[in-house]
C-alpha cells in the first residue's frame, strides 16, 4: 500500500530505484559475508604449510619399501630391484586400464625410486604390499584387500575395480639422498 | 490473534498456492514479520532493539558454529587451539573477534531492550508473558555468555569459572556437593571445560526456541508503543512490512557500523588482557573481574559484606546474602508486572515514575557497573552498597508506592491523535 | 495486592539487612585506602618518541623494524623465553623468502625423535615447526631462573594493558631508583637476585637488564641503542601477538566504507517509505 503516487511517473521510478539499490546493496553485503564463512573451512595455514614432506631414501635397500606420511596420507617409497625394473619395463606395452610406462612413473633422473601415494584409487583404502610379508597381489606389487584391486610392481592397476594407477605425487631430489615430495 | 484489519496472505502463483495448502510457512512469515502484522505507527528507535537482538542471536550462532569447527575443549590444548583459530584458520581472527564482540553487543542491545521495557512498562498486562519469557531469555543468555568466556581457557576464563561456580557453594547444606557436581571435580578441569562447551553450544538453540515463544506471545496483544495507549483502529497501525522492515534495516546498518568498528579496530578493548595468559590453577590474577555486562550483578554480589547476625549468632552468612542478592536482582524482574500497578504504561505520562527512572534506576545501574569493575575497596564498596539498596527499593518499594500515589498526565485519545494531532477519524489513513 | 505488599516487605527487609549489617559497619569503619608508603611502580607506560608504525587506524608494519626485532628476540630473548605460538614459516610475513625461512629454521634446534631408536633427540628446525622452548619443561625453567619462569612471549603484548608500550617501558625501566620516591620507604631495597625496574608491577623483576648498547649488531646500519632495540622488540612482539593486525584494519576500512554506503541507502529507502506518514509541522 506504500508508494504508488498517482500520475507522478518520475517519482515512482526514483522511489523504486532507491529500494532496489538498498536491497541489492544488502544482498551484496550478505553474500560477501559468505566468503569468510566458506573459506574458513579450507585447509588451515599449518596444514597447507605441512604439504611438503622430505624423505631420506639413502637407507632403502633394493626391493625394500618404506612408508612415510604425506599430507596426512601414507606414502610408499620403494627402491626397485633390477629384476623388478626389467619386469615392469617388459610389461610397459601390456594391455592396461591406465597405460603408463615405468619411465613415466619414475620421472626424470630417477633410476629406481618408486614413489606412490598409498591410497587405492578405488575408494581410498591403504593397499598391502609395502610392508614385509604382506600380500603383494597377483602382479607382485600392491593389493588392496577392501575391494580386490591388484597393482603391479610399478603401482599400475592391472585387475580389480580401481580406475587408475596409484598416484605419483610430484617430487624432486632435494639432495643425493633426500626426496622432497609435494 | 492480531487485528481484524490485518491483511491476509494471498498466494498468487500455483506454487505458492500449493505450498500454502501443504505447509503455510509463507503465510506464517507474512503474518509474523510481513505485511500481515499491523504495528503501531508511532514506534520510536527504542523499538529497533528487538529485531537487533534477534540479529545478534543469529550472528552468535553462525560465528559460534564456525568457531566450534576449529575449537577443542580439552584443557591441554584449548588455549593453543584458540590461538590456532587466530593464526591459522582462514579468517579465524575475524570469526573470533566477531563472536567475542558479538557477545558484548548482544548485551548492549538486550540491556537497551530491557530498559525500553522498564521505561514504557512493556511488562504490563496484556504483555506479562512476553516479559516473563524475556527474563528467561536474559537468564539463559547470562549462562551462555559465562560458559563461552570459559572456553578460551585463559586466566580470566579459569578464575571466572572458579568464582562463579563457587557461588553455588554458598547454598546451605547442599552447596559444596552441588558445586563439585557442577564442575565435575574440585576445581575447574577437563570435565568442566567439556560440559561448558557442550552447554554453550546447546543453550543458544534453547534461547532461539524461547525467542520464538517470546515473538508468539508478542503477536497476541501486538506491539506496545511509546504512548502506552492500545491500538484502537486501523489508522493507529501500519503493516510491519515495509514500514518497520525498512526502519529496522536502517537500524541494523547503524548497529553494524558500530559493531564492525569494534571488531576491526578495537577488538580487545572490551576484553581483559589476562585472558591472553593461559589458565594457571596455581596463580590467581591480581584483579579478577567478569566481563563488563556482568559488572552490575557482580557489584551487588560484593555489596553484602557482613553476616546477618543477631546476638552473636550468624543467621545468614555474607556469602549467601551476596548470592541471594545477585540472583534476586534479576528474579525481581519476574514480579514486575504485578509490582507496578499504574494503569498508565508509558513513562512519558508518569511524571513521578519518570523522575525515579532517570535519576534513580539509570544512575544506579551505571554506578553498579563502574563499581563492579573496581577493586573491592572504599569508597566503592559503600557506593555499591547504597546503589544496591536503591536497586531493590526501586523495584520492590518505590514502584508499588509510586503507582499508587502518582497522578499521571492526560493520555492522548489514540495513537493516531498522538501522531497527527486532533483525531478526526479517517483523516489520516496510513497510505501516502 | 498481595504481591505488592510482599514486594514492599521483601524489599524493605533486604535493604535493611544490607544497610544494617553491611553498609553500617562499612560506614562506621570507613577509611579510604591509604596511599602505599612503599615505592610504587610507574603505571603509565612510556612510548618511543616517534611512536610505532602500526598504531592508529591506518598504521602498517615497518618490516625492517620487525626484522630487527626478530634479531633481538633471537640473539637476546630466546635464551630464556619461548615463542611457542609462532612457527618459523610465519617469518615469511616479515619479507623473508621461502629459502631464507628454511635456512633460518634449520639454524634452530628443535626437539625430535630418533627414527631408529625412538629416543628423544634434537634436529634442525623445519619451516613448519614452532619456535622451540629453551627449557625442557617448567621445572627446568624455574630451576634455571631463580624460581621465576620466563613467560612465553608470543602473546605478551596482548596479555598486558597497552602491551606494546609496556614491553618498551619494561625494557627501558631498568633505571636507578628515584631518591625522592625512595625516601618514602626507607627500608626499600632490591632483594638479591632481583633487579629494580620501575615499570614492573612488583618494582623488582627477576630478569636482569638485557639490552645494553650494541648488544646486537644490526645489518641495516640502525644504531643498536637501548631505545632502538626496545622499540624493535616491542614491535616484533606486537606482530607475534597479532599477525593479522594490519590485514584486520585494512579489511575494517573496506567493511565500514561499504556499510556506510549501504546504511545511507537504507536510510533513504526508510525515509521514502515513511514519507507522508509523519504530520507536517504546522
Amino acid at each position: 500500500m506504500a508508494s504508488t503516487a498517482e500520475g507522478d511517473q518520475d517519482g515512482v521510478r526514483r522511489r523504486d530505484w532507491i529500494h532496489i539499490a538498498a536491497l541489492s546493496t544488502a544482498g551484496v553485503g550478505g553474500a560477501s559475508v559468505l566468503f569468510p564463512l566458506v573459506s574458513q573451512m579450507a585447509p588451515t595455514a599449518d596444514t597447507l604449510a605441512a604439504s611438503t614432506t622430505d624423505v631420506d631414501v639413502s637407507g632403502i635397500e633394493p626391493g625394500q619399501s618404506i612408508k612415510a606420511t604425506f599430507r596426512d596420507q601414507p606414502l610408499f617409497v620403494k627402491r626397485l630391484t633390477a629384476d623388478e625394473i626389467a619386469e615392469a619395463q617388459a610389461e610397459d606395452s601390456a594391455d592396461m586400464r591406465d597405460p603408463q610406462t615405468l619411465a613415466d612413473r619414475l620421472g626424470e633422473d630417477n633410476a629406481d625410486i618408486l614413489v606412490n601415494l598409498g591410497v587405492c584409487t578405488h575408494l581410498g583404502c591403504v593397499p598391502l604390499g609395502a610392508g614385509e610379508g604382506e600380500d603383494k597381489g597377483e602382479f607382485g606389487g600392491y593389493f588392496c584387500p577392501c575391494h580386490g584391486s591388484h597393482y603391479d610392481v610399478a603401482g599400475r592397476i592391472r585387475k580389480g575395480p580401481a580406475p587408475t594407477n596409484l598416484a605419483v605425487p610430484e617430487f624432486e631430489f632435494a639432495s643425493e639422498t633426500v626426496i622432497r615430495v609435494g | 490473534m492480531s487485528f481484524a484489519w490485518a491483511k491476509q496472505y494471498e498466494p498468487k502463483t500455483p506454487f505458492t498456492k500449493w505450498m500454502d495448502e501443504k505447509l503455510p510457512l509463507p503465510r506464517l512469515v507474512y503474518s509474523a514479520v510481513g505485511a500481515g502484522y499491523p504495528v503501531p505507527r508511532n514506534l520510536n528507535y527504542m523499538w529497533n532493539f528487538g529485531v537487533l537482538a534477534g540479529f545478534c542471536l543469529v550472528l552468535q550462532i553462525v560465528t559460534g558454529v564456525v568457531l566450534a569447527m576449529h575449537y577443542a575443549s580439552n584443557t591441554e590444548v584449548a588455549f593453543a587451539q584458540t590461538e590456532h583459530i587466530m593464526r591459522n584458520v582462514s579468517y579465524g581472527w575475524m570469526m573470533r573477534y566477531a563472536h567475542a564482540n558479538g557477545a558484548s553487543f548482544f548485551f548492549i542491545v538486550i540491556y537497551l531492550h530491557i530498559f525500553r521495557g522498564f521505561y514504557f512498562s512493556s511488562y504490563k498486562a496484556p504483555r506479562e508473558m512476553i516479559w516473563l519469557l524475556g527474563v528467561v531469555i536474559f537468564l539463559l543468555m547470562m549462562a551462555t555468555a559465562f560458559m563461552g568466556y570459559v572456553l578460551p581457557w585463559g586466566q580470566m576464563s579459569f578464575w571466572g569459572a572458579k568464582v562463579i561456580t563457587g557461588l553455588f557453594g554458598a547454598i546451605p547444606l547442599v552447596g559444596e556437593t552441588l558445586q563439585t557436581w557442577l564442575v565435575g571435580g574440585f576445581a575447574p578441569n577437563d570435565s568442566t571445560l567439556n560440559r561448558f562447551f557442550s552447554l554453550h553450544f546447546l543453550l543458544p538453540f534453547v534461547i532461539a526456541g524461547v525467542v520464538i515463544l517470546h515473538i508468539w506471545a508478542l503477536h497476541i496483544p501486538g506491539s506496545s508503543n511509546p504512548t502506552g495507549v492500545e491500538v484502537k483502529k486501523e489508522s493507529d497501525t501500519v503493516p510491519f512490512h515495509p514500514y518497520y522492515t525498512s526502519k529496522d534495516g536502517f537500524g541494523l546498518g547503524v548497529f553494524l557500523i558500530l559493531f564492525t568498528f569494534m571488531v576491526f579496530f578495537l577488538p580487545n578493548t572490551l576484553g581483559h588482557p589476562d585472558n591472553y595468559i593461559e589458565a594457571n590453577p596455581l596463580s590467581t590474577p591480581a584483579h579478577i573481574v567478569p566481563e563488563w555486562y556482568f559488572l552490575p550483578f557482580y557489584a551487588i554480589l560484593r555489596a553484602f559484606t557482613g553476616d546477618l547476625a543477631l546476638f552473636g549468632v550468624t543467621l545468614v552468612p555474607a556469602k549467601l546474602l551476596g548470592v541471594i542478592g545477585m540472583f534476586g536482582s534479576i528474579l525481581v524482574w519476574f514480579f514486575l508486572p504485578w509490582l507496578d500497578k499504574s494503569p498508565v504504561r508509558s513513562g512519558n505520562y508518569r511524571p513521578l515514575f519518570k523522575k525515579f527512572f532517570w535519576f534513580g534506576l539509570v544512575p544506579t545501574m551505571i554506578i553498579l557497573t563502574i563499581c563492579g569493575g573496581l577493586p573491592a575497596e572504599e569508597p566503592y564498596v559503600v557506593l555499591s552498597q547504597i546503589a544496591t539498596a536503591y536497586y531493590f527499593l526501586h523495584f520492590l518499594v518505590i514502584l508499588p508506592i509510586v503507582s499508587q500515589i502518582e497522578i499521571p498526565k492526560p493520555l492522548p485519545f489514540s495513537i493516531t491523535e498522538a501522531v497527527l494531532g486532533k483525531d478526526d477519524d479517517g483523516a489520516a489513513q496510513p497510505a501516502e | 495486592m498481595t504481591i505488592r505488599l510482599g514486594g514492599i516487605i521483601v524489599g524493605l527487609g533486604l535493604t535493611a539487612v544490607l544497610l544494617l549489617w553491611s553498609l553500617l559497619p562499612g560506614v562506621l569503619n570507613f577509611a579510604l585506602p591509604e596511599k602505599p608508603d612503599y615505592y610504587a611502580f610507574q603505571e603509565e607506560n612510556i612510548a618511543p618518541e616517534e611512536g610505532f608504525s602500526f598504531e592508529g587506524p591506518v598504521g602498517t608494519w615497518d618490516v625492517a623494524q620487525l626484522q630487527r626485532g626478530y634479531q633481538v628476540y633471537k640473539e637476546v630473548c630466546a635464551a630464556c623465553h619461548s615463542l611457542k605460538y609462532v612457527a618459523f614459516r610465519n617469518l615469511e610475513e616479515l619479507a623473508y623468502t621461502e629459502a631464507e625461512v628454511r635456512a633460518e629454521a634449520a639454524a634452530w634446534t628443535v626437539p625430535g625423535i630418533n627414527p631408529e631408536t625412538g629416543e628423544t633427540t634434537t634436529r634442525p628446525g623445519l619451516p613448519t615447526d614452532q619456535f622451540p622452548s629453551p627449557y625442557q619443561n617448567d621445572v627446568a625453567a624455574r630451576a634455571a631462573n631463580n624460581n621465576a619462569i620466563p613467560p612465553d612471549l608470543s602473546l605478551m603484548t596482548k596479555a598486558r594493558k597497552d602491551g606494546t608500550n609496556y614491553v618498551y617501558s619494561l625494557m627501558m625501566g631498568y633505571v636507578d631508583p628515584d631518591p625522592a620516591d625512595q625516601a618514602l620507604s626507607p627500608e626499600f631495597e632490591t632483594p638479591e637476585g632481583l633487579y629494580f625496574n620501575e615499570h614492573f608491577y612488583n618494582i623488582n623483576i627477576a630478569m636482569a637488564p638485557q639490552l645494553t648498547p650494541d648488544r646486537v649488531s644490526y645489518s641495516d646500519g640502525t644504531e643498536a641503542s637501548v631505545e632502538n632495540m626496545a622499540a624493535d622488540i616491542a614491535a616484533f612482539l606486537t606482530w607475534t601477538a597479532e599477525p593479522s593486525l594490519v590485514e584486520r584494519k585494512q579489511t575494517g576500512w573496506f567493511v565500514i566504507g561499504f556499510l556506510l554506503f549501504a546504511t545511507f541507502l537504507a536510510f533513504l529507502s526508510y525515509k521514502q517509505i515513511w514519507a507522508g506518514m509523519k504530520p507536517k509541522k504546522k
